[in-house]
């Protein structure tokens, strides 16, 4: 293990982030916790006594704090912020430190989700994770231009419950890369990329996994990596140079990589299907931590047959979907998702599209709820399941 | 469960030291694979019971956790067992019609089938991870079924997963000295 293990290492550790976050520059406005989408119906957190507590280094207090674990890292507080502070990296630090003393957040679904992403970092594991690729989707074994899926594979199995159907967004967007003409090469043993462990502190095997992810894409021979889930794109695009250095390939979403075929006329949607009206949700990691805002509706104006219609809060107002990395899920969460199903039905669209699994999944959960019905259902689907079923 | 893989290291790591340098890789002789069973508090649990009672031989290979019902032995225990260094899991509850609480046999097998798809997913080979159902007067179905598990894994070898998460074992061996 390389990082820091002693107390002096993790002060160090805090410290670092503190300077770099700008967090000593807060004048306790208050305007994080204002617009906190935590803070709206959980009274006990705020981005600021967070904030002030770690400035304060009174770490034996922090351990045992939930709140630690309650940011949803969504970064909606930061775009308000006058003094400019990166709440996201300090949150990132803190939860770092808190580990090591022993403090864990609450992991939903009994800690399924990482459990197996520990267990990816296993160098023995050979994974059977493509049985869905059919033989309508080309795709290589070896070549300059990689989709990197991400867990849908395994999130098929673990939250069919929801009915969620993450998988078809990535067939889709398989579909979608050979309409325009790719390819793509997918890694047999892709591994997590990471981000959960990165953003609940466990560094260390982040590392791991970032390590022979990064070993298989060099040995396919990647010059260009595309994405199809933005934590996986934020995660690779700037995590992995941050911890390892200059990548060998570029780094690409998937709507990027639609927008820019659009736009070049490579990729056409003559298919028909039945008129529409969609409504988009900014992922977090997408929007606000990647600045990526235009893309996906360029490819939702493109589509035939679909209106596209915003919702009040869009763009950097966007509201998160209630959970990050799969911890700490709580009744908080669901009036999140309420909150935000009800103003994606006032928008007046009939579906909801995300680009983000993980919106897909927390999503379709809410709208399992026994007691809302009908105020919160609508249809729900994955941009590239969309824009596939729309090709020719 | 902390799930910092150093967490639960002070108890186990005397114990796998002890005994876990003698077991060879890879089914070879003197390998003793280390077992997770969770067994259902009305049927399974008492069956386990009863082989002891009656002195029913079968290998010791496994740390059987009592739990209330095999339904809630959701794919997330069992892949943390694994993430643990098990070499095999069994989960083992009710026969569906004696359920105690008559749905929870119906549960068990549901979850179970995502587990084993998860595992299949993984890479790992399915023989690692076993449901059964075995009710409390089948004491020596438990004796079969533990003599045939424990037999796979032998012939498996150690875990492909043992040593994930920064190579930490933190399972006890099963026949190390530590039996507390």
């Amino acid at each position: 293990m390389t990082m820091a293990s002693s107390e002096v290492e993790l002060a160090e550790l805090l410290a670092d982030a503190i300077k770099r976050s700008r967090a000593r520059f807060c004048y306790e406005c208050g305007k994080c916790t204002g617009v906190c989408p935590v803070a709206r119906y959980d009274r006990s957190f705020s981005p600021r006594s967070l904030l002030v507590r770690a400035v304060r280094g009174e770490n034996e207090k922090l351990v045992g704090d939930v709140n630690v674990w309650s940011c949803l890292t969504c970064k909606l507080c930061d775009t308000r912020c006058p003094a400019l502070i990166d709440y996201g990296m300090l949150t990132k630090a803190v939860r770092t430190v808190v580990r090591r003393q022993g403090g864990e957040g609450t992991c939903t679904h009994g800690g399924a989700v990482q459990s197996l992403t520990r267990i990816m970092t296993s160098p023995k594991l050979k994974q059977d994770r493509l049985g869905w690729v059919d033989d309508t989707m080309k795709v290589r074994r070896k070549g300059d231009t990689v989709l990197f899926v991400g867990c849908t594979p395994y999130f098929d199995v673990l939250f069919s419950e929801t009915g969620s159907n993450t998988l078809a967004g990535s067939k889709g967007a398989i579909r979608l890369l050979n309409a325009a003409g790719v390819e793509p090469v997918l890694l047999p043993n892709e591994r997590c990329c990471g981000h959960d462990l990165l953003w609940s502190g466990d560094i260390e095997n982040f590392k791991m996994l970032a390590r022979q992810n990064l070993e298989s894409l060099e040995a396919v021979g990647a010059e260009r990596v595309i994405v199809a889930c933005p934590e996986g794109y934020m995660t690779l695009k700037v995590d992995y140079p941050a911890h390892f250095g200059k990548l060998s390939f570029e780094v690409v979403h998937l709507t990027e990589f639609l927008a820019e075929s659009i736009e070049s006329g490579a990729l056409k949607f003559d298919g028909g299907g039945d008129s529409t009206v969609v409504t988009f949700q900014d992922p977090c990691r997408l929007g606000r931590h990647m600045g990526i805002y235009d893309a996906p509706r360029t490819v939702l104006e493109a589509l035939p047959g679909v209106e596209f219609a915003e919702m009040r809060r869009s763009r950097e107002r966007a509201a998160c979907c209630g959970v990050g990395g799969w911890t700490n899920c709580t009744s908080f969460s669901k009036m999140i998702q309420a909150d935000r199903l009800r103003e994606a039905k006032a928008s007046g669209a009939d579906t909801l599209v995300t680009a983000c699994p993980k919106c897909e999944i927390h999503l379709k959960c809410a709208m399992n709820d026994p007691v809302l019905k009908d105020e919160v259902r609508l249809e729900i689907t994955d941009l590239a399941a969309l824009a596939a079923s729309r090709l020719v | 469960m902390p799930s910092e893989p150093g967490g639960t290291k002070t108890k186990a790591s005397g114990a796998t030291k002890t005994k876990a340098s003698g077991a060879k890789q890879g089914g070879e002789e003197g390998f003793e694979p280390r077992v997770v069973a969770f067994a259902c508090n009305w049927c399974s649990y008492p069956a386990a019971d009863a082989a002891g009672i009656n002195k029913m031989q079968y290998p010791p290979n496994a740390r059987i956790i009592r739990v209330m019902c095999a339904g809630r032995i959701h794919p997330a225990f069992v892949l943390r067992a694994l993430e643990l260094g098990a070499d095999g899991v069994l989960v083992s509850g009710c026969h569906f019609a004696d359920c105690h609480y008559l749905f929870g046999a119906k549960r068990a097998a549901e979850q179970f089938e995502k587990t084993a798809e998860l595992v299949r997913l993984l890479g790992v080979e399915k023989e690692r991870v076993r449901f059964e159902q075995i009710s409390a007067a089948e004491a020596p179905k438990f004796v079969k079924v533990m003599n045939e598990f424990v037999g796979d894994l032998k012939r498996l070898g150690r875990s492909p997963l043992a040593g994930a998460a920064n190579g930490e074992l933190t399972i006890p061996d099963a026949v190390g000295e530590d039996r507390t």
